[in-house]
């Protein structure tokens, strides 16, 4: 069995600022294999950007604490300096971003900014590096992909953009890509070109992906397996097929029912209840308790362990089926 | 049931036309806005957001409104509030044409049609508690204070808030639901008969979405509103809507009855829109995309059938020709497209 590409262990991010100490990610564990594709589903303020950012250190060192273990491809991120960061970035991990208005360079050409990262982490020519940014377009399915390797990232349209940051993402062949919502902003006619592309990349050039996304469908089209996030912390985990036609955590459970989709219009939507908790108020106990229709006083004492009811899924539930608890 | 000063009266005076007269009939809407470009300021392009919009909305009815960001689905809502002024076509309330001579004034209209936007958190004065906020048309309407105030905090119960909890907070202190909340309290505040949702709920996690669209759903049972509810998620639409408009480039290419646009739509455009859907079924994901490239700029929209240069069935007439969308009764299920007319000349059309 070959190692995992991604393993993280017990990662917590605190924001502290003077008023208060925001607990954005609190444990979360996963390990990933070289090839895989996992969605990381939850909502607004539930940390899935966060462990992203944390995975390719980004976040801002003054004002973010981060704890536990971050390996990608053998490597200990959180010991890394600055220069190994530098080669990590773009070569082994790199990111799609939900607005690539905002990850572009608005006054330097699509195709030499580009071309910029390929000369830098591959040490060719800036003429060589345009030739790469070339393929990569047609890669991508650019139309007239010699024209709009001369375009300005605000001559391009949002679907366009879109392929064009897949392409800067892809540029340097990375082992592992991050994609943080990269769908959202597209419209519904393009977000399904660019899904089915992603997959098609992703199933020629092998690499590993972590899709952050707040939508089902999404992970339903993509996924090989889904970790879902609540307040911070994975609640579950599993295949796609087994999460989305068996779901353990009642949060899970809970999304699936309130997401709309061809039910009879006369009856009222299922719904959870509440709202997600404040983040710099978290309960003690399962954080997803005050909101869940099952909970007992042993869920407000302490957060639930993670259990592994049936191999290769997880879920940090009290009530989960066939309780086997974790081999530590 | 406890009759509230916010129950509804069998007979509600300003229930002219009576129950045949649609709420809102729209004719041939219009509206380009013009680019200015060099010293001069000269107008050198126009964007057509809405190009002829035509539609009919009766009393108690939920109209969906569909499409892709550019569409003008939210200028249409605009022009609805005249929130701007549009360049042609009518718009006449219960009878009555909106702003003309004989007709009912602009404010009179806005009395009686309120709008909730997206961002729910904008929409609001930051420097005043929600209660003042949902009061403040009323009162701006000759509503004594202390009495609007205590309609707002009855409104906070009908949308599911504690007024004692929330009334006197502001809405930095509150989640994006319970700003929404809000800004439906304060449309229902001047005792609308029609709410324009522009994209109402697009920005609200999943889990707060299905509670905010369950309450919609229980007020218009309640206070016997109409809705046009403007969306770019057609589940969300399908799930709300008596009736569906497509619109694609400023222009209406669908209307029917939900069930059947979403069951047998007839143009290709809501086709693709409908196939765009992720299918949430890991054991059938879509392998090819139903159309390719972006929706083509408003700008300058293609000639002919605006969809001609996406579509796969487009024959030389499709560029030639605009299809019209027909006139039929209320409720029709119309699509403007040339294959749907036999006479057009497409080779694929339909014989009747």
């Amino acid at each position: 069995m070959s190692r995992p590409l991604v393993e993280v262990e017990d990662l917590s991010v605190n924001f502290v600022t003077r008023e208060s100490d925001v607990r954005a990610v609190n444990g979360v564990s996963f390990t990933m294999m070289p090839g895989e594709v996992m969605c990381m589903l939850g909502e607004s303020g539930s940390g899935k950007s966060v462990t992203m950012r944390a995975l390719m250190r980004l976040l801002p060192p003054k004002r973010s604490v981060i704890t536990g273990k971050i390996c990608i491809a053998g490597q200990d991120v959180q010991a890394m300096d600055h220069e190994a960061l530098r080669r990590m970035r773009g070569s082994v991990v790199s990111m799609i971003f939900q607005e690539p208005m905002t990850a572009f360079d608005p006054v330097v050409r699509v195709g030499d900014q580009i071309a910029e990262v390929v000369s830098l982490h591959r040490g060719v020519s800036h003429k060589a590096g345009r030739q790469r940014a070339l393929d990569l377009f047609d890669l991508v399915r650019i139309p007239s992909a010699q024209r709009r390797l001369d375009a300005y990232p605000h001559e391009l349209s949002g679907g366009l953009r879109q392929r064009a940051m897949i392409a800067l993402a892809l540029s340097c062949e990375p082992k592992l890509l991050l994609a943080d919502e990269p769908t959202t902003a597209l419209d519904a006619t393009v977000q399904i070109q660019v899904l089915i592309l992603r997959r098609r990349l992703q199933q020629e050039m092998g690499m590993s992906v972590i899709f952050v996304t707040h939508d089902l469908g999404v992970a339903a089209e993509i996924a090989d397996r889904v970790a879902v996030m609540y307040a911070g912390r994975v609640v579950e985990t599993g295949p796609v097929r087994d999460l989305l036609r068996n779901p353990l955590h009642p949060y899970t459970a809970g999304l699936l029912a309130s997401t709309v989709h061809d039910q009879p219009r006369d009856q009222d939507l299922k719904t959870i209840p509440g709202a997600p908790p404040d983040m710099r108020r978290l309960p003690p106990g399962c954080s997803f308790a005050p909101r869940c229709g099952f909970t007992t006083a042993a869920c407000n004492a302490a957060m639930p362990p993670a259990l592994t009811p049936a191999p290769g899924r997880l879920v940090r539930c009290l009530r989960a089926p066939a309780q086997q608890p974790e081999l530590a | 049931m406890v009759m509230t000063s916010f129950g509804v009266e069998e007979n509600d005076a300003r229930d002219r036309g009576g129950p045949a007269q649609p709420l809102l009939i729209v004719n041939g809407l219009k509206k380009h806005f013009a680019i200015r470009g060099g010293v001069l300021g000269r107008v050198s392009a126009r964007v057509r957001a809405v190009d002829g919009v035509s539609f009919s909305v009766r009393k108690g009815e939920t109209l969906g409104i569909v499409g892709e960001s550019g569409c003008g689905k939210s200028t249409v809502a605009r022009l609805l509030m005249r929130l701007i002024v549009p360049d042609g076509g009518e718009q006449i309330f219960d009878g009555e044409a909106v702003g003309e001579p004989r007709g009912i004034t602009v404010a009179e209209m806005r009395r009686q049609v309120q709008m909730v936007f997206q961002d729910s958190a904008s929409s609001l004065n930051p420097r005043m508690p929600v209660q003042n906020s949902i009061a403040f048309g009323p009162i701006a309407f000759g509503t004594p204070k202390e009495e609007a105030i205590g309609m707002a905090r009855e409104l906070l119960v009908k949308v599911g808030l504690n007024p004692a909890l929330f009334g006197g907070r502001y809405p930095h202190e509150l989640s994006g639901g319970q700003k929404q909340r809000i800004n439906i309290a304060r449309a229902l505040a001047l005792k609308p008969r029609m709410i324009i949702l522009d994209e109402a709920v697009s920005a609200l996690d999943k889990s707060v979405e299905a509670q905010v669209l369950n309450l919609l759903q229980a007020l218009k049972r309640d206070l016997k509103l109409t809705y046009i509810f403007i969306s770019h998620d057609l589940g969300v639409v399908r799930w709300i809507s008596d009736r569906v408009l497509v619109m694609y480039l400023g222009e209406v290419v669908e209307i029917g009855p939900a069930d059947a646009i979403y069951n047998a739509p007839k143009h290709p455009y809501t086709r693709a829109l409908l196939a765009s859907r992720p299918a949430l079924d890991p054991d059938n994901r879509r392998e090819e995309a139903p159309v390719s490239g972006d929706p083509p700029n408003p700008i300058n929209p293609p000639s002919g059938c605006r969809f001609h240069t996406r579509c796969a069935h487009a024959e030389a007439v499709c560029s030639a020709q605009a299809p019209r969308l027909g006139h039929a009764d209320h409720g029709a299920h119309l699509a403007a497209c040339h294959v749907e007319d036999a006479a057009s000349g497409h080779s694929q059309a339909v014989r009747h």
